[in-house]
């Protein structure tokens, strides 16, 4: 496949190259500046539509492969391709983006230039990293995301804004060290830092259970799952609402992401031994921080906690493929579970963002999160309040919403291997329903108490069409999810071959 | 012996330095204070002219010359050339800050010229006396460098710990010289290598040696526990000089490891690692520690100088041509990154005003979005997140260590990476979560200063978008 138009060289440098004109464009008016950043996150997203249009749901090769010598010294290469598993990822974040750059519209008016800058280089190098094939292009990529994230959350964020983003900052960097590790470790085996090399890769029990620790701590800080979440809701709460929706909707997918592309087929025997691990510490995060999520005051930590609910669930569907491989036909019911935690992934990247979209419009015309603040939305903001419930919602994976799909297909194949596991993964549909509902309660419905409140005004034209453009994906996966799955399909069914097969050489 | 001219050809570099040296003093000495950027002018001229005669003579392969003392090789003319262009943007850097503060006088460029004499020499020492020549050259400039401002009671103070110090790690390097010349009868370092390598030399009174060669070079590197003075005398000297001895004499302290301990001790390899991995672990951890709780910003720059020596040595210490690599591209590096740090420290400081205090860059993104974005990329790379060259840096040493088997030792080196990155991202905290003072400027600076400042920190984040090319020039002269 050589000589297509490089379309993800593009979608990695064009919004960076965008971002830096933004920049340069600071000294200009602010409105100019913001259309500038719209004009380059829509182009972004137009350009990233072929991947879908033009994909080929039937092979579970690499596609729109593009591959050029980087450092010769180390073997690396700029080595860039999609499958059914970051496709989808990559539009996510395209589209999330534009909703992001809408978002902070006329909220930001502290260094306007800076902050749709750091948004569009974030674009950018997120679309990297779900397309790196080269392990350390993957690295490179990862690592450098951080810094614009620190410096949204630092800059804009709310009073402890400091203490939130150093936290944020040291927790991915310390996971992502050992990551680093690994994968030297790993070159030096193999003499290259490709992905797929590194999957073809025989390795010895011990060596795989040690580089799956190192792969745990990364995607583990990033998912995030119990117990290293507790970077998560402080750096959501104090971050601006652009932050915390591409946190929610994007980053944290890149633990989820990272244990498809690395943790499961490059030591496959060692994710088999520590399956229990992991749907352990997944378990914890949907019951425990389920039961968490519910007491929150704070709306934002609520919609955290719910992340990270949701996102164990993601991490269960994915290593629940050890314990029901074989007891049908071609591993349907493995294949499932990692399908439905994909299409968890995808769904909660449009509900958890739009939620935070919802906190953000509450909070840029009250400068509160407190729940007990609010009260009788619904009477002064009904537009607004459609849009909530709707969110709220398929936040508890009601049918007809794309939170119901995942969920579902995850315990489905939760009930294949364990009835106890799920029984306990079902939890999340009476405590999803449960936090998400009396938050509803509590801010939508009822009286209004609060008189700051009669002054609301319903949400503008811009926020409409912000919290409309989420609203369209959400019930269209959740009425019609067959094409999403269709395009992963045939990569998932793959994966889950490769998965079961031992690397272990003998002797 | 004859003299002939081809002999000295190899050297012409550093014979067209300390011709220039001779007249830049004289110079120096009949023009008035007014005049004196006629120094500044030669002294540059004389630093790009060394430069360019080491391009002109450089040739293939190594040649020998004054009976073996002296050696022109690939890694030697590379280094020179870098420790040239170091010197020259060190001077130009210098300039304004010095003039600030009435110490614009010939001798912080002679002597910058006679320490950067003294580099060449220890660059191309193939001989223990010369290495101690040139050594001593590099030391006796910087101890009067540190002391330049004399009525400074810190700097006064600085100089002598600096000196005392010094003289105490030199008369140990040179106890263990002259306990291997006893051991082995040579005072050439091939020779020695070969003495070493064949097993007849190796006594307890080589490996007695080989314990004090090694403490008397990583005194020069300043690796704990030989690392007392560099706080104190980054802290103390004149930013420009702090500027000075922070970049420059790394790249010809990593030349003196490689001539010394590889080429001429290289045969007691099992012997040295074990006392580099304890001085690595060291460094790194007491300069990711330490660094924590300074409050000067070039006090916490000193800190920070350790923690990297201690990455530095984990390339030397894999005792593999690809850890000799690495060990270069990092020293490289570190010195481009330093020289960003201490001159936008220059940059900051204005008449009567020093930006040392790490407080003094808080909001400095209000001020000078620019200036703040160079820090940042500096602050960044140093702490070894890509895409800045750093990480690339981190990276090789690493994978050195992880090649013969050290896997233990790389995981240590990246728990106290994540340590020392805390204080690296409060730089940036300050510069740019923090709000500017109601009191403070805008940054102003001369035109060329602002224009090589830029280029300087836009070259951390070219390198390590493309690394490529000077990691090829590494292996290229690194090949043993």
């Amino acid at each position: 496949m050589t000589g297509h138009f490089p379309i993800l060289s593009v979608l990695l440098w064009l919004p960076i190259l965008g971002g830096l004109l933004v920049l340069l464009a600071g000294r200009m008016a602010p409105p100019t500046v913001r259309w500038l950043a719209l004009f380059f996150a829509v182009l972004s997203f137009a350009v990233s539509v072929p991947l879908w249009t033009q994909f080929d749901n039937s092979t579970a090769a690499m596609q729109f492969t593009e591959k050029l010598p980087w450092i010769s010294t180390f073997n690396v290469y700029y080595s860039l391709g999609v499958d059914g598993i970051s496709m989808p990822l990559i539009l996510l974040n395209t589209f999330i983006t534009i909703l992001v750059v809408a978002a902070g519209w006329e909220v930001i008016q502290y260094k306007t230039s800076q902050y749709m800058a750091a948004f569009l280089i974030l674009e950018g190098l997120m679309n990297g990293v779900f397309s790196a094939l080269d392990g350390m292009l993957f690295y490179v990529l990862w690592e450098a995301m951080l810094i614009p994230m620190f410096i949204i959350i630092g800059v804009w964020g709310g009073p402890r804004r400091v203490y939130a983003t150093i936290k944020f900052f040291l927790y991915t960097f310390f996971g992502s060290v050992f990551m680093l590790v690994a994968l030297i470790y790993m070159y030096v085996k193999s003499g290259s830092f490709d992905i797929l090399g590194f999957q073809q890769l025989p390795l010895g029990l011990h060596a795989q259970v040690l580089i799956f620790i190192a792969f745990l701590l990364a995607f583990a800080v990033k998912v995030p799952m119990w117990p290293v979440h507790t970077w998560l809701p402080d750096a959501h709460v104090e971050a601006p609402t652009g932050g915390s929706v591409i946190l929610a909707a994007i980053m944290l997918k890149m633990g989820g992401y990272g244990f498809l592309r690395f943790s499961l087929p490059i030591t496959p025997d060692a994710s088999h031994a520590l399956t229990w691990l992991v749907v352990g510490l997944s378990l914890i995060a949907v019951v425990y921080i389920g039961f968490v999520a519910i007491v929150q005051t704070d709306m934002k930590k609520l919609v955290a906690y719910s992340s990270v609910a949701h996102m164990g669930f993601v991490t269960l569907g994915f290593f629940l493929l050890f314990l029901i491989f074989g007891r049908d036909a071609n591993g349907a019911g493995s294949v499932m579970g990692v399908e439905g935690g994909m299409v968890q992934m995808i769904s909660h990247g449009f509900v958890s963002g739009a939620l935070f979209l919802c906190v953000g419009v509450l909070y840029d015309r009250m400068h509160t999160r407190e729940i007990e603040a609010y009260g009788g939305v619904i009477n002064v903001m009904p537009a607004f309040a459609f849009f909530m419930v709707l969110f709220a919602m398929a936040n508890c994976g009601l049918p007809g919403t794309s939170g119901f799909v995942g969920e579902w297909m995850v315990i489905l194949s939760a009930m294949r291997a364990n009835f106890w596991i799920a029984f306990l993964a079902a939890f999340t549909l009476f405590l999803g329903a449960a936090y998400s509902l009396w938050l509803v309660k509590r801010v939508i419905y009822g009286p209004v108490t609060n008189s700051h409140v009669k002054e609301m005004n319903d949400v503008s034209q811009r926020e409409l069409i912000i919290l409309g453009l989420c609203a369209v994906p959400v019930i269209l996966i959740g009425i019609w999810p067959a094409p999403l799955l269709d395009v992963m399909h045939a990569t998932v069914t793959n994966l889950v071959h490769q998965v079961v097969q031992t690397k272990i050489v003998s002797g | 012996m004859n003299f002939e001219l081809p002999q000295f050809l190899p050297a012409v570099p550093e014979m067209f330095l300390l011709g220039m040296i001779c007249f830049v003093l004289i110079v120096d000495v009949c023009i008035s204070d007014a005049h004196r950027l006629i120094t500044y002018w030669l002294s540059l001229a004389s630093v790009v002219g060394t430069a360019w005669l080491t391009i002109a003579v450089a040739q293939q392969g190594s040649l020998l010359t004054f009976s073996g003392m002296f050696v022109n090789d690939a890694m030697g003319n590379v280094l020179k050339l870098c420790t040239d262009l170091v010197v020259a943007v060190v001077f130009i850097y210098s300039r304004d800050y010095l003039r600030d503060r009435g110490l614009f006088k010939g001798e912080y460029y002679i002597l910058g010229l006679t320490s950067l004499l003294g580099m060449m020499v220890m660059i191309s020492a193939h001989n223990m006396l010369t290495v101690y020549l040139g050594l001593e050259l590099l030391s006796l400039s910087l101890y009067a460098m540190v002391a330049l401002d004399r009525d400074s009671a810190v700097a006064s103070e600085a100089a002598m710990k600096y000196f005392v110090l010094g003289a105490i790690a030199s008369g140990v390097l040179l106890y263990g010289m002259s306990l291997l010349y006893g051991a082995t009868g040579t005072l050439d370092l091939t020779e020695l290598g070969v003495h070493i390598a064949s097993g007849s030399g190796t006594s307890i009174a080589t490996v007695f040696a080989l314990g004090f060669v090694v403490a008397g070079l990583c005194f020069k590197l300043g690796a704990v526990p030989f690392h007392m003075w560099l706080p104190d005398v980054y802290e103390g000297s004149a930013t420009s000089v702090t500027l000075f001895v922070g970049t420059a004499p790394k790249i010809a302290a990593f030349a003196l490891f490689m001539r010394f301990l590889v080429e001429g001790l290289g045969g007691l390899h099992s012997d040295w690692q074990g006392m580099l991995i304890a001085i690595s672990i060291l460094s790194m951890g007491i300069g990711a520690f330490v660094a924590i709780v300074q409050s000067n910003f070039k006090r916490m720059l000193a800190y920070s100088t350790i923690g990297h020596v201690g990455f530095i040595l984990l390339g030397i210490l894999a005792g593999t041509t690809a850890g000799y690599q690495a060990a270069m591209f990092y020293t490289l590096t570190y010195v481009l990154m330093a020289m960003a740090a201490f001159g936008l420290i220059l940059l900051l400081a204005r008449k009567g005003f020093e930006a040392e205090k790490l407080e003094d860059l808080k909001g400095l993104n209000e001020r000078s979005p620019w200036f703040a974005a160079l820090m940042l990329m500096v602050m960044f790379g140093m702490a070894g997140v890509p895409p800045f060259v750093g990480f690339f840096a981190k990276l090789y040493v690493l994978r050195a260590v992880i090649d013969v088997g050290l896997t233990w030792l790389a995981v240590t080196a990246v728990v106290f990476s994540i340590v020392s990155a805390y204080y690296y991202i409060r730089v940036v905290k300050l510069m740019y979560f923090d709000r500017a003072p109601a009191n403070a400027k805008g940054v102003r600076a001369e035109f060329d200063l602002r224009w090589l400042l830029s280029g300087n920190g836009l070259a951390i984040l070219a390198l390590g978008v493309l690394p490529g090319p000077l990691m090829a020039l590494c292996v290229k002269v690194i090949a043993f």
